[in-house]
């Protein structure tokens, strides 16, 4: 059985003839070659496939495709869309927030989301916020240091703008 | 590749339309924010021919006050309960116990519904289908004996949602849909003691709020778990106390994590008498007589009777220095 799927990823829109029984997570990977966006459990349990769906993280491993019909979809290829580094990234690998990599894009975008809705969040709501998110390698501790740092700049950024 | 089984995908608009797709569908299961059915399906858990997308029904995700009661419709999301104005007001424990629910990404998409009718779980259960295979399956599904009770004839795959005791304690009703309008009922009973058929909704019928009525006194939950994010309840206890003075004029308390349903404790031995060591005895003693913990999760059935009985013990020291 396959239905219209249509959707925004990654700022295009876009509309595909998909299985019924597809998970969002096959759909960008296998259908829209975006492997960025990572499965490493079977079951929600470790965030590595979050994107987000109309600024909100989602679980693409325990939603369906059609379930985002008429959404915004950003995977992390679409964050660096003019291929320099938002400030999140840049902050992800100056304080060597990402060891193996592989939580890496659930993690800047579980992070995003959280700038997004909330762009000065203390120390407890950014690991609250990544608290889904699983490191194996238990990077945690740089990882939060990186949300930091990355909300820090804006911050100063905003303050200059303010200055301006 | 795909992970799911084969299956036609309806997407109904109205709760009407919903409730007349089920009513007509064999077998028909719903999928809301889906943590728990699609991880469940994905493990071959289950075949559904039809699977109903509920999230398209925009008529199930307010929350109103109606006369003296709050609805909160089913398909409110477990993050606006979090942080919801109205309910964090009137039943601060019901917002808590939502933000100890699974992790942030989990609370964006899981519903009030989807929490409150999630699939019972069990170490024979939430596993692969090759494991299960190797296992010969078990009572609850594809299988025909119980790992965890072996001369049983029912399934006690746990109860494990941390909503339902809360609601309970408050002493809130399921409003269920079905084809002739809406009937409701007390959250308790919509729950029956068997993990293989632990909702007692029928196949044409649809959970479509709760409502809840004002809270005279303090409630809260308390969890035990392994990790404090991500993990089930290993056990959960909500209390709703009314204090009087020096005595508890009224109580109200549930459990999960135990049993194959959320169960309220009888704990009518302590109306009338002052929170202190006599009355958490009583507690504690009417705890253990009420819950079953048996092998369905990784931490022993002792570990989790006594972590339930030591939490029970601080619940009720909060709620009662508050209350």
């Amino acid at each position: 059985m396959k239905s219209i799927l249509s959707v925004t990823v990654n700022g295009r829109r876009r509309e595909d003839a998909i299985p019924d029984n597809l998970l969002l997570i096959d759909y960008l990977r296998d259908g829209l070659g975006l492997t960025g966006t990572k499965q490493g459990c079977d079951g929600g349990e470790c965030g590595a496939c979050t994107v987000l769906v109309d600024d909100e993280p989602r679980l693409a491993c325990s939603t369906l495709a059609l379930q985002v019909q008429g959404r915004r979809v950003e995977t992390i290829e679409g964050l660096a869309g003019d291929g320099d580094l938002t400030p999140l990234q840049r902050a992800f690998q100056d304080k060597l927030g990402t060891e193996c990599g592989f939580c890496t894009p659930g993690m800047i975008l579980a992070a995003e989301a959280l700038l997004r809705r909330n762009p000065h969040p203390g120390r407890e709501e950014i690991k609250q916020a990544l608290s889904g998110n699983l490191c194996r390698c238990a990077g945690h501790a740089q990882i939060v240091a990186a949300v930091e740092t990355a909300a820090e700049s804006r911050k100063n950024e905003t303050a200059m703008e303010g200055a301006r | 590749m795909n992970a799911l089984p084969d299956f036609r995908l309806h997407r109904p608009a109205t709760l009407d339309e919903a409730v007349r797709l089920k009513a007509q569908i064999e077998h028909p299961a719903c999928v809301a924010g889906g943590s728990d059915i699609l991880v469940n399906l994905r493990r071959g858990l289950a075949k559904p021919g039809d699977l109903i997308d509920l999230s398209g029904l925009r008529d199930l995700d307010a929350i109103e006050r109606i006369g003296d009661e709050l609805w909160i419709g089913a398909l409110t999301t477990l993050a606006r309960l979090t942080r919801d104005g109205a309910v964090a007001a009137a039943y601060p424990a019901l917002a808590e116990a939502a933000a100890t629910v699974a992790g942030p990404t989990h609370r964006a998409a899981a519903t009030l519904g989807g929490n409150l009718c999630q699939d019972t779980r069990c170490v024979y259960y939430n596993q692969s289908e090759w494991w299960r295979d190797g296992n010969a399956y078990c009572l609850k599904h594809c299988g025909e004996k119980c790992h965890v009770v072996a001369k049983s004839d029912r399934c006690y795959a746990t109860y494990h949602g941390d909503l339902a005791p809360v609601l309970m304690a408050l002493g809130a009703s399921a409003i269920v849909a079905r084809a002739g309008g809406l009937r409701r009922l007390p959250v308790e009973n919509l729950f029956r003691e068997d993990g293989a058929h632990y909702l007692t909704l029928a196949p044409d019928e649809i959970l479509a709020a709760i409502a809840l009525p004002p809270l005279n006194g303090r409630a809260a939950y308390v969890k035990g778990r392994v990790r404090e994010s991500v993990d089930f309840p290993l056990t959960g206890i909500a209390a709703a106390l009314k204090r009087e003075g020096d005595v508890i004029a009224a109580l109200r308390v549930a459990i999960t994590g135990m049993n194959s349903a959320p169960l309220m404790v009888d704990v009518s031995k302590l109306i009338g008498k002052p929170w202190n060591d006599e009355t958490a005895t009583l507690l504690s003693n009417a705890l253990r007589s009420r819950a079953t913990a048996l092998a369905t999760t990784l931490a022993g059935p002792k570990y989790r009777r006594r972590a339930m009985q030591g939490l029970a013990r601080r619940l009720m020291d909060q709620v009662w220095a508050h209350g």
